[in-house]
């Protein structure tokens, strides 16, 4: 009879609440860092292959952390930081939809920078104020892991804000297209600011802030830049993304596609 | 395998075993160990033989760290330590402010200009604006030390560096960033 390797077939997460939290946030890391790693070598300039590289790099750190917390937390089977990271079904990933778009559409390309740069900014700004409260976390790892990330969240968002600054208060070219990307972005802020029942469960159990509860905070540095860069906040819309509760864009499919490609072709492969 | 004699054993002191963690280098920068870096938060002696090593990571994906680990553990067991119980400690995070002062002549010594202070939390002021308007700096070129110097990339070979110039001396050089 074939024996299966251990890490050949998918794998399925529990829906207990707390392990859900620290997946949405370990996912949405981990397909930003995806994203930003189709840069390497397409980058408009080496600095800013570079920049987005080790962005990507960081925040796979973080994932990592993150996976290894999240495992132990699945009942009754815990799960390695590998298994999560590339063994699970779509439906299971809990990133928001926010981070799996392309890296921007324009004019048929898929590598729009400005939107690229954006969405880093304003996820920056997302995380900056959340791992600030994490730190607070009663769950030790987990506010070890935030300390780390927040000085990391600093400085990606630093860069970024300066991009969105530079470009949108640029050209008319460069301020076109900057807006062209926030119109694009902007309905999708909507999904990471709300609550559901996830963010009380973490939040009554002293694990973390509901996600909601950094809006103040995440908005006033996404207007102060956004004012700096003279750019047009978008409207807001009916629109809600549902990333992170399973329902993703039709583009979570084929980023997993690519993501997972060696680890199913390969199962168990390591460095 | 190498059995430690008698004249080893004794040498298997606190002391010893500091010395030798301070021949691992950081294959990054591999002027520093990882003593000098501030990465080696705890040592405890464990019985006549054994010993307890707690380190730090630098940066939470810097890809040196396991490779780090490895060399820890081969350097104090080539030494005679055994067993040897290695622990990674995330809080608190690792600051650029626990290179030590030997650490930051080193790094110049060897072309990085050494970090200044981290600033933390409240005394972080964001401030975005393009870089042909951002404040002179005063970092000070390690070769020639003009601090006529401008920043190129805020990000570099990796993820510790950004890449800066001197306009005095023309040379670019690396600056080790105050995280």
């Amino acid at each position: 009879m074939k024996v299966f390797e251990p890490m050949q077939a998918s794998i399925s997460i529990s829906a207990e609440p707390q392990q859900r939290y620290v997946l949405r946030l370990a996912d949405t890391c981990l397909i930003l860092a995806q994203r930003l790693g189709e840069w390497c070598g397409h980058a408009p300039a080496l600095e800013e292959d570079i920049a987005m590289t080790n962005i990507a790099l960081d925040l796979i750190g973080q994932s990592r952390l993150l996976y290894t917390l999240a495992g132990k937390m699945n009942k009754p089977n815990e799960y390695s930081e590998d298994q999560l990271a590339f063994l699970r079904d779509e439906h299971d990933y809990l990133n928001f939809t926010l981070v799996e778009l392309p890296n921007g559409i324009r004019k048929g390309l898929t590598n729009n920078f400005a939107f690229s740069i954006l969405r880093v900014f304003v996820m920056a700004s997302f995380l900056k104020p959340l791992w600030q409260r994490l730190q607070n976390s009663n769950n030790a790892d987990l506010a070890a892991v935030a300390g780390k990330a927040l000085k990391e969240s600093r400085y990606h968002q630093q860069h970024a804000g300066d991009w969105v600054v530079r470009l949108g208060d640029g050209t008319d070219e460069s301020k076109q297209r900057m807006q062209d990307a926030l119109n694009q972005l902007w309905p999708y802020t909507t999904e990471m600011l709300s609550n559901d029942a996830v963010d009380d469960a973490a939040h009554d159990a002293g694990l973390g802030p509901r996600f909601g509860d950094v809006k103040t905070e995440c908005l006033a540095d996404v207007n102060a830049v956004l004012n700096a860069a003279t750019l047009q906040t978008p409207k807001a819309t009916a629109f809600v993304s549902t990333g992170k509760t399973g329902r993703h864009s039709e583009h979570m499919g084929l980023l997993l596609t690519d993501m997972q490609y060696l680890q199913r072709s390969f199962p168990g492969g390591v460095w | 395998m190498v059995i430690a004699n008698a004249e080893s054993t004794t040498t298997l002191t606190l002391a010893f075993a500091w010395e030798v963690l301070n021949t691992v280098l950081d294959p990054e920068v591999p002027v520093l160990s990882i003593c000098d870096l501030g990465m080696v938060r705890d040592v405890q002696m464990q019985g006549a033989r054994g010993l307890d090593v707690v380190l730090t990571p630098t940066y939470s994906g810097c890809p040196a760290t396991e490779m780090i680990a490895s060399q820890v553990t081969n350097a104090l067991a080539t030494a005679g330590f055994n067993p040897i119980n290695l622990k990674t400690s995330h809080a608190p995070a690792w600051s650029s402010d626990w290179i030590s002062d030997e650490g930051c002549d080193k790094l110049r010594k060897y072309g990085i200009a050494p970090p200044g202070p981290a600033l933390h939390g409240q005394d972080i002021v964001l401030r975005y604006m393009p870089l042909g308007r951002q404040a002179l700096s005063t970092l000070e070129c390690p070769r020639c030390g003009s601090t006529h110097t401008e920043r190129l990339s805020a990000f570099g070979s990796t993820a510790c560096k950004a890449l800066w110039r001197c306009l005095a001396c023309q040379e670019p050089f690396e600056h080790f960033k105050p995280f």
